[in-house]
């Protein structure tokens, strides 16, 4: 069991989330970084989809009341344990976990993963439908499933921060916008707002300008979606997106990026790129 | 039309709600490999499929569209129609009345007196846009939304009628209730409606 005494500015439980429910409206949640998350499980042995704990700004304080192997990966904490390499909490320690010093989302990993009750098939906190369990607070206690294969022992330096930069794929309704929108949003970078959430990240630059005028009747959207509100400032859509919508988009962000796009924090800059290959 | 939506999506344009729904019932029923979402809207689906052959999978889209197009006429139905009983007791009964200048009774009747069909689903888990209200009965959404509506209301908002799944803020125009409860996690599916389902109100 593991006890949250902090759970820093934000913290949930997720997994891998639960496709397969868009046409119920239900969205497919997970973790926003699901590289990160995969690579923490690795790390302790664990199947890759078992259900960690996503950090938003670290700052969390967790008792282990039974001692764990546990990795952190994602956003690099200051931390005594150290990012990307297995270690060993003893029955009864805290772990404090400080800022990351870039990035925003951090993944613990503990062998056996956090096996609360799974809901449709996930244990990931939708943050748009309330699916799943509540956020961490702190008194929220976790149950540690049992472990199952081996550790083989791994190490995983964190990367180097690197410019944020997005890939995208032109579409689907890139037509629905001036002949040179794709290329202002590529022009220059964008600032990624204050009200970027699990849903998505504001961006706040250059206002992409549409062609056709009128209402899209509601779609559906895929993780990724560079999706375009009347003020012309885009959004890209993470994990908790809603699975129809009715603002035209104008790209989506490559798989490979979606990491990064997690990351990012308010004030940070990125840039986008419709080149294809690199 | 098929347009790209990412790496892994392919967004087919139908033009139709009938022709969304008939393409999702035959997607569904011979699903094709790597498919892991399939989602209809008004005019489009959109299919999902991380890993798929991109090129191989529009051609068989566009083969399945060329011919549910073709079949033309009535929309597949999906079994039996779905009765829901409704208390009608709602908050703005007598406002949907006002605005529609007809009575109360006769907004019940035209609200009760015809089949709907489940467009698509969007907004919460299990939330359905109900299709084929009678326009006499098409509202404005409320300036102001609740910041609660209970689970299980039954309300109206432009062409549409829905059922509250679960309770949340909202501002469609509460006609009444129901016990039937159309989302629930521990089922299977968890959703009592399923896009091109038809469904009807009888006063409980």
């Amino acid at each position: 069991m593991i006890e949250v005494l902090a759970p820093g500015p934000y913290a949930t439980v997720q997994d891998l989330g639960r496709p397969g429910f868009a046409h119920l409206g239900v969205p497919r949640s997970g973790a926003a970084d699901a590289r990160s998350l995969r690579l923490a499980n690795r790390l302790v042995g664990n199947a890759e989809g078992l259900a960690g704990i996503e950090l938003t700004l670290g700052m969390a304080r967790l008792l282990f009341h039974d001692g764990a192997w546990v990795a952190l990966a994602g956003a690099p904490l200051d931390t005594a344990a150290g990012m990307g390499a297995p270690f060993w909490v003893p029955s009864g320690a805290e772990l404090r976990l400080g800022m990351p010093a870039w990035g925003l989302r951090t993944y613990l990993a503990v062998r056996g993963g956090i096996a609360v009750e799974p809901v449709l098939g996930s244990r990931s906190t939708d943050s748009l439908s309330g699916l799943g369990p509540e956020p961490l607070r702190a008194g929220t206690l976790l149950p540690v499933g049992p472990p199952e294969g081996e550790i083989s022992v791994d190490l995983a330096p964190p990367p180097e921060p690197g410019p944020a930069v997005l890939r995208v794929t032109p579409g689907p309704r890139d037509d629905w916008f001036a002949p040179d929108a794709l290329g202002v949003l590529c022009a220059r970078p964008y600032t990624v707002s204050q009200d970027s959430n699990r849903v998505g990240v504001r961006l706040s630059g250059a206002e992409l300008v549409r062609a056709k005028e009128g209402e899209l009747p509601s779609e559906g959207m895929v993780t990724g979606a560079i999706q375009v509100p009347p003020s012309g400032q885009p959004i890209v859509f993470l994990a908790d997106h809603p699975p129809t919508g009715g603002y035209p988009v104008i790209g989506v962000v490559r798989e490979a990026d979606l990491p990064v796009a997690a990351q990012l924090r308010p004030g940070d800059e990125v840039r986008f790129t419709a080149r294809p290959g690199r | 039309m098929i347009r790209t939506a990412g790496e892994h999506g392919l967004l087919v344009e139908t033009g139709s709600l009938e022709l969304s729904h008939r393409l999702d019932a035959a997607l569904r029923a011979d699903r094709p490999a790597e498919v892991v979402e399939i989602v209809p809207g008004p005019e489009t689906v959109l299919v999902l499929a991380p890993g798929a052959d991109q090129g191989r999978l529009r051609a068989r889209l566009a083969d399945v569209v060329e011919r549910e197009r073709g079949k033309g006429g009535a929309v597949a139905a999906e079994g039996a129609a779905v009765t829901i009983p409704v208390v009608y007791d709602g908050a703005d009964l007598d406002s949907v009345a006002a605005l529609a200048g007809i009575s109360v009774d006769e907004v019940i009747s035209r609200h009760s007196g015809r089949e709907l069909v489940v467009g698509w689903l969007g907004f919460a888990p299990g939330f359905a846009y109900l299709t084929g209200l009678d326009p006499v009965l098409e509202m404005p959404r409320l300036d102001t939304p609740r910041t609660s509506v209970p689970a299980g209301s039954v309300a109206v908002a432009g062409p549409y009628s829905a059922v509250y799944p679960t309770a949340s803020p909202g501002g469609w125009r509460l006609l009444g209730r129901t016990s039937v409860r159309v989302w629930d996690v521990a089922a299977d599916p968890p959703s009592l409606f399923r896009p091109g389902m038809r469904v009807r109100f009888e006063p409980a």
